[in-house]
């Protein structure tokens, strides 16, 4: 330590003086607090109490605070009881329109123009987060996931059933769910690789692209044998089972040869939440409303196929 | 047992024979878990562990068999400092690495590949975390602790055999917890994902580190403690007791993997950020403030600016911060009150960490001109800048009205990357450069230009990050709080999905341009090391041995 005496010398840069220690050649300068760094401490210091004197802030001693256990500030402010009051006036600036969605026909919404835009912009925030991750945010739907823009329902169509499939899902865990199931007929080894491609190029020919016609009338004939119970004799399906018409230019799970025959291989399904208690049926209505009036509902008496 | 030149022999010495002990129960225990461990993924993993302790065993043996652990009173222990700064490299690469990948897996999520599971998000991200911040992070503050401690005690290293069974206890640790993570073994609290078998090593290994650090500080040749040391015996000492009591756990079985947490619901809510927020006090601030307070004196051949800012920065910054952990809980079932004490707290943290910034950079008074001379100087500025920034910034999302916007956006994410980024990668850069020349004795780094491009390419990959963050976090606040006249919501949450795809992919480029600066240093560092036309660097001076030869 004796080489390191306790001797102040004046730094010739900044003209201050050193604390007159030094380790490993490090010495330090005297230098006072810098004034703004030091002030702007204190007034930081300061709001913090002027903030404790009027928010809630500290855990109290018992007896010390009234009934609750910690200070409640001047203001008595609380945030619990801001976010209930929040939602009671939104619930309250929506009740009207609520109130007036409670038992009205599609026809009576779509008559309404106050109505009907009330119903639009309910339907459609509910739809954006509850249902656009798998349909898309437009309702344009994915590969596996329906579009609901166009005039195809497996379900059915109508205001009615498109509530139901809502309220109820797709082959979900609700007691009433919507279900079906088409057989891997691949991958479950009910059919040879060549006759799943004789099947395809007949389902082609359902909806209107030629093959080979000794494939054709041999597909048909599985066909009437494996298919025909669901997508029905004429390929147009049947939608009390969900099952899709095949006699359209529209496919759930790609219509090239290769995806028809992988559908057949693997029969692909898909599963659609019952939002029956985890939405209100008011908002229920609204979210039916908004999926019918997005351009393919259809009237409650439309044909019952899959079309 | 010292000899008149203080040379000493352990041989087989009651340490090396605890240490030896310590190995034993460990590789019998891991067979014990190897056996009858309830879970897979322990049976799995107990025969790494085990391979470990083996091989702990067999260095030990074959040490005591050479004449045991070599300590030379008369010198400092750097081979200790050098490992820590391969080791520090090695984890940093991995680290950044990992993170460049969940970057791009955020961008393009098909590279989350669905036949490998550990391939996926939820498993990488905790080993990135947990790779930069403990592995990279904790090896810097082993290697530049024990460097500085025994510098500014002029002394050598306590302990004998210990300090390198905190060297290598905290190497396997870091497998184990990175292990851990890729098979689906984690406790679930963030930056503490360890299951509890990895933490009671950890608790072992951080218990020798502090004594090893108080042995060194008992026995200097100073009389008093120079201001680094404070930091880094408040970094060893608070990560303790942080560690513990988030970590305090029932193990479902002894030898099985899972464990309950000793607390629940909010509780257990604020605990863990009353740790996670002093992770980033005490491990990624006051550690590292350690490093400044040596590194940059030291490189710029300057006095500290000021000591009376050090003493009242120092105790500030460590009352005020354990108090500021509940600002990460601001809207949720924290009581009230715990929100506004936390913010408050963070409030009055802003001055203190500034007092910080002020002595790192008003220390190159005098000295401004090697800013442009020197690009580790250049490096060591950009980090103390980026660490005012980051804590100008985290107080003011601390308060509630700006937590309301910024909380569980990416500006959190680019908040934590300016910081850790800016200012721990870029200090520990800077005190690597240093130490790479003094450990190795070279003239200086193979090559000052690498340096340069080094500082350039990662400050670049710096910006990209925190601006895209930035965007990308104002956009996902401000969406997701966008009414219609109605009081229903302007936007899905899906849609601030899909927007975030630009600002990710921009904030993977500037992942990959820190970690290509990162790989820059490593060749350099390697260059340097194999002793290949080292450049003279004014900059470098020869550090003293212990004591001069008599």
């Amino acid at each position: 330590m004796s080489e390191h005496d306790e001797t102040r010398e004046t730094d010739a840069h900044s003209g201050t003086e050193t604390t007159g220690h030094e380790w490993d050649g490090i010495k330090e300068l005297d230098t006072p607090l810098p004034r703004w760094w030091l002030y702007i401490f204190y007034a930081s210091c300061v709001w913090a109490v002027i903030y404790w004197v009027l928010m809630p802030a500290w855990p109290a001693l018992p007896g010390l605070a009234g009934e609750t256990d910690h200070t409640r500030g001047l203001r008595n402010h609380s945030e619990r009881a801001n976010v209930a009051e929040a939602l009671d006036a939104l619930a309250e600036q929506r009740a009207v329109g609520f109130a007036a969605l409670e038992g009205a026909s599609i026809g009576e919404i779509e008559n309404d123009p106050e109505l009907l835009g009330f119903v639009l912009a309910a339907g459609e925030t509910v739809f954006r987060d509850r249902c656009g991750t798998c349909h898309g945010v437009g309702g344009q739907g994915f590969v596996g996931y329906p579009n609901l823009n166009d005039d195809v329902w497996l379900w059915g169509g109508s205001y009615d059933d498109i509530r139901h499939t809502l309220q109820v899902g797709i082959r979900s865990e609700h007691p009433d769910t919507r279900f079906s199931q088409m057989p891997a007929f691949g991958r479950d080894e009910l059919l040879s690789r060549a006759e799943i491609g004789e099947v395809t190029d007949y389902v082609l020919s359902l909806s209107g692209t030629s093959a080979d016609a000794g494939a054709i009338s041999r597909g048909q004939a599985i066909y009437d044998s494996q298919c025909a119970s669901c997508h029905m004799a004429d390929g147009r399906g049947d939608r009390a089972q969900g099952a899709p018409s095949l006699t359209d230019q529209d496919w759930l799970y790609g219509g090239s040869r290769e995806q028809i025959m992988a559908s057949i291989h693997r029969g692909p399904y898909g599963v659609m939440p019952a939002w029956e208690d985890r939405l209100e049926e008011t908002t229920l209505d609204a979210l039916a409303a908004y999926v019918f009036l997005r351009g393919g509902g259809e009237d409650a008496t439309a044909g019952p196929t899959g079309q | 047992m010292i000899s008149a030149q203080g040379l000493k022999r352990a041989g087989s010495d009651p340490s090396t024979a605890i240490v030896l002990l310590i190995t034993i129960l460990g590789a019998i225990w891991s067979l014990f878990a190897a056996a009858y461990a309830p879970d897979a993924a322990m049976r799995g993993q107990s025969w790494l562990i085990l391979g470990g302790f083996l091989t702990g065993i067999f260095l030990l043996v074959g040490s005591i068999a050479g004449g045991g652990v070599i300590t030379d009173e008369r010198e400092y222990n750097e081979n200790l400092i050098k490992a820590g700064v391969i080791a520090s490299l090695f984890w940093g690469v991995a680290g950044l690495l990992v993170g460049v990948v969940i970057a791009f897996q955020l961008a393009f999520p098909v590279l989350n590949i669905e036949a490998f599971g550990f391939t996926n998000f939820g498993r990488l991200r905790p080993l990135h975390t947990s790779a930069v911040i403990f592995a990279f992070g904790g090896n810097v503050l082993l290697a530049t602790s024990f460097y500085v401690v025994q510098r500014t005690c002029r002394t050598r290293i306590a302990g004998g055999i210990w300090p390198w069974f905190v060297f290598w206890g905290y190497q396997f640790f870091i497998l184990i917890a990175a292990s851990g993570y890729l098979i689906g073994i984690t406790q679930g609290k963030e930056y503490a994902e360890p299951e509890w078998y990895a933490d009671i090593w950890l608790t072992l290994v951080w218990v020798v580190y502090l004594l090893v650090f108080l042995g060194t500080l008992w026995k200097r040749k100073e009389k008093h403690i120079y201001v680094a040391n404070w930091f880094f015996l408040a970094f060893i000492v608070t990560i303790a007791v942080l560690h513990v009591i988030n970590n305090l756990s029932m193990p479902v079985s002894w030898v099985g993997s899972r464990s309950y947490s000793a607390f629940a619901g909010v509780q257990d809510a604020l605990i863990q950020w009353w740790y996670g927020h002093n992770a980033v006090g005490f491990f990624l601030t006051a550690g590292f403030l350690g490093i400044m307070y040596y590194f940059i004196p030291k490189r710029v051949n300057r006095p500290v600016y000021s000591y009376r800012l050090s003493i009242i920065h120092f105790w500030s910054l460590i009352f005020i911060y354990i108090w500021a952990g509940p600002h990460h809980l601001h809207y949720t079932a924290l009581p009230e009150w715990a929100q506004t004490l936390g913010m408050t707290f963070s409030i009055m943290l802003w001055m203190p960490s500034w007092g910080g910034m002020i002595n790192g950079l008003m220390t190159l008074s005098g000295a401004w001109d090697k800013l442009r001379t020197d690009p580790v100087v250049r490096m060591l500025v950009m980090s103390v800048a980026f660490y005012g920034m980051s804590t100008f910034e985290g107080p003011v999302m601390s308060i509630r009205a700006v937590n309301a916007l910024s909380h569980y956006t990416d500006w959190t994410i680019g908040h934590v990357h300016s910081g850790a980024l800016g200012w721990v990668g870029f200090v520990s850069f800077g005190a690597l450069y240093c130490l790479v020349p003094w450990l190795w004795k070279r003239k200086g780094m193979y090559s000052k230009a690498l340096v340069d491009w080094h500082f350039w390419i990662a400050t670049i990959g710096i910006l990209l990050y925190i601006t895209s963050m930035w965007t990308a976090g104002i956009l996902q606040g401000l969406w997701w709080r966008t009414y219609d006249a109605l009081g229903f919501l302007e936007y899905s949450f899906v849609e601030t999905v899909e927007a975030m795809f630009i600002p990710y992919v921009i904030r993977a480029v500037g992942g990959v341009l820190y970690l290509a600066g990162a790989l820059i240093m490593v060749y350099n560092v390697y260059r340097t090391v194999r002793g290949d036309e080292v450049e003279d660097d004014e900059n470098v001076v020869e550090q003293p041995a212990l004591q001069p030869a008599q």
